[in-house]
């Protein structure tokens, strides 16, 4: 607040608009998805680059969650995406307090080893996944890419959450093992409701990269009943045409279950929770 | 309450040992301050003795029962942080009533403990706060009451004054030493700080580069300090410490000034309270280089020609200023030799 008194009034404005200005850039896409979706089908064309759609309607929304199984993809991306994140964050929380808190042998080997699987381009390993996938007989099945998905996701989710204790002083655990705890109890009653920020920045990032996640699907997934949303969005594609207002319709739904999933969370993104615990 | 015994303990991380030939036996009530610089392997001790820290070699035994595995839930024994480690999310109240918490007593059965320790501590109206929204010297209160309420076997601390500011330092101390008086629950003390240490402890436990160098009461290591090392480290100011050579007839300084003493010595040491002023010609020819007048005491700096710096604790203020000569005598009764290894020699007087 002291600075901005400070500031003159001429740099003030400017700042505002220069972050108007990203701001506006930003959700520019965001804008043009919506405005896609509530425009008739026969004006796509017409309206053109007009900033707004001459009239409006709700009738590519009706179409696309009655007339097409979208419903069924969207259930299946929120199976995947949920399931992909409660696997990817529980594994990762206890193999990032493991590196955080415990010195093993292999340590440094296994955390090389993490580092080496974010190395390969997908394109290099799909074949030999869908080998094991084909083998293990879990084609076409949400299972496999729950598995795949938490597999590939666990690296980067264990080094965040590594992170997230590290920040966490090791003499809370220590002063609750000498108040009686043992070291799952202390883990679960002081160590846990403080890693809440850190458990819900990782459960967002991978609940969403398993939601956008198009490649795998599509390779893994060739029954309607089980295709994802990413994969089921192509289906607007025909051989003659997209149909662009189903297909941004699709999308505007599709950013729902993003937006409510960090709305939850967010509250436990709070920084700061741990200050107060040591020193003065 | 508890006896402690500590049967040579070692402590070695990898190949590198920083702890060896600990033994060490601690009385019922008794206040043992483990005192010495900063790397020495006190934290390492203090932690072993709390199962925080495994025990590489030997054995600890609390009341006769042997405890060098026992996880440190089962050792009823608390422990007050340096850094205090109060649960951020928790209020005071819940943080001092944890352990009884985990112990599943009832909501009802924890208040009482838990007002007792705020009120002795002045805690009473913080209750309800997150620690976070107390200052440095309310956390500690905190963190000694989570410790009192748990009412232990023994407790321990881990240098708890060392975030303090010096007042606040001072008033704290008394405040654990009344704590000791009232509960008389054995106590092990860390500290870096031998003021603390000869103020608190019942025994001081000397440690240097993972050895115990001398334990002893506070007014033994002041007196018989077993070596060079304990000499210096004990007392404030610093105990003087000078080269002496052998003479026919005792011993000398390197400006030739005789000295009663064993043969074998290679060093004395005086401390600054047992050196008197005399008149230029008398005792140890010295020049005064500063005088820190204290008001009750006056620390006066002087140089030994050919020998080098020494320090003369004087009762009062003395009417000399810098620049000045003046004769040095040490009390006789008060020197202490070191032989060329540093162990404490027999004095002559003794
Ligand atoms: N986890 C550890 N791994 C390796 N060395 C350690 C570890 N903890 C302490 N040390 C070493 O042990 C010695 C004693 O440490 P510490 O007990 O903390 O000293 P103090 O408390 O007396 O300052 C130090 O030299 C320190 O570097
Ligand atoms: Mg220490």
């Amino acid at each position: 607040m002291a600075a901005l008194r400070r500031t003159p009034p001429l740099a003030v404005v400017g700042t505002y608009l220069a972050i108007l200005a990203y701001v506006a850039f930003a959700l520019f896409p965001l804008y043009w998805l919506l405005k896609i979706a509530l425009t008739p089908e026969r004006l796509i064309y017409s309206d053109g680059t007009a900033l707004w759609p001459s009239a409006l309607t709700l009738e590519n929304f009706r179409a696309v969650l009655f007339a097409t199984d979208f419903l069924a993809y969207f259930r299946n991306s929120v199976i995947v995406s949920l399931g992909t994140a409660a696997a990817t964050a529980l594994i990762a929380a206890a193999a990032g307090y493991a590196f955080s808190r415990f010195a093993f042998r292999g340590k440094r080997l296994v955390i090389a080893l993490m580092l080496v699987t974010q190395m390969f381009p997908l394109l290099m390993i799909i074949a030999p996944i869908y080998k094991i996938v084909a083998a293990l007989g879990l084609l076409n099945s949400l299972t496999s890419l729950i598995i795949v998905y938490t597999a590939f996701n666990i690296p980067f989710a264990t080094f965040l959450m590594q992170s997230f204790f590290d920040g966490i002083p090791k003499d809370l655990e220590e002063a609750a093992m000498m108040d009686g705890c043992t070291r799952l109890q202390a883990l679960r009653k002081v160590i846990l409701p403080l890693t809440l920020p850190g458990l819900g920045a990782t459960l967002g990032f991978v609940f969403t990269a398993a939601w956008s996640e198009l490649f795998f699907a599509l390779m893994l997934i060739r029954s309607d009943d089980t295709m994802t949303f990413p994969v089921g969005l192509l289906s607007f594609v025909s051989k003659f045409s997209v149909d662009w207002g189903q297909m941004m319709a699709a999308g505007v739904l599709a950013l729902v279950p993003s937006c409510l999933f960090f709305a939850f969370i967010q509250r436990y993104l709070v920084q700061g929770l741990t200050s107060g615990a040591v020193k003065g | 309450m508890a006896e402690m015994e500590l049967r040579d303990v070692r402590k070695s991380y990898g190949g590198t040992e920083v702890l060896r030939n600990i033994d060490l036996r601690i009385g019922d009530g008794e206040f043992v301050v483990l005192v010495g610089p900063s790397g020495c392997g006190k934290s390492t001790l203090l932690r072993m003795i709390a199962g925080l820290e495994s025990i590489t070699g030997g054995a600890l035994l609390i009341d006769g029962a042997e405890m060098t595995d026992v996880p440190p839930r089962a050792r009823d024994i608390a422990m007050v942080f340096q850094s205090y480690a109060l649960y951020p999310h928790m209020s005071v109240a819940r943080n001092m009533g944890f352990s009884m918490e985990i112990r599943r007593r009832p909501e009802t059965e924890r208040r009482g403990p838990v007002d007792a320790a705020a009120r002795t501590l002045g805690l009473g109206s913080f209750l309800d706060r997150l620690p976070r929204a107390l200052s440095g010297g309310q956390r500690q209160r905190v963190a000694m009451g989570r410790a009192i309420v748990r009412d232990p076997k023994a407790f321990l601390f881990d240098e708890p004054l060392s975030n303090l500011d010096a007042a606040l330092r001072a008033e704290m101390r008394l405040e654990i030493a009344r704590l000791h008086q009232r509960l008389g629950t054995t106590m092990v003390y860390v500290t870096h700080d031998q003021v603390e240490a000869m103020t608190l402890a019942d025994r001081i436990v000397v440690l240097n580069g993972g050895d115990i160098q001398q334990v002893g009461t506070p007014i033994e290591l002041y007196e018989r300090p077993a070596n060079r090392f304990v000499a210096t480290f004990i007392g404030s100011p610093t105990m003087n410490v000078l080269e002496v050579a052998p003479s026919r007839d005792g011993l000398r300084l390197a400006d030739g000034t005789p000295l009663p003493g064993p043969g074998t010595a290679r060093h004395i040491g005086i401390r600054p309270e047992h050196i008197a002023l005399a008149k230029p010609g008398e005792g140890i020819a010295a020049t005064v280089e500063v005088i820190e007048r204290l008001g009750s005491d006056s620390n006066v700096h002087c140089e030994i020609p050919g020998v080098g710096p020494i320090l003369a604790r004087i009762r009062g203020n003395p009417d000399i200023r810098p620049g000045a000569s003046v004769g040095l005598v040490p009390e006789k009764d008060h020197l202490h030799y070191f032989d060329a290894s540093g162990t404490a020699l027999p004095g002559m007087a003794m």
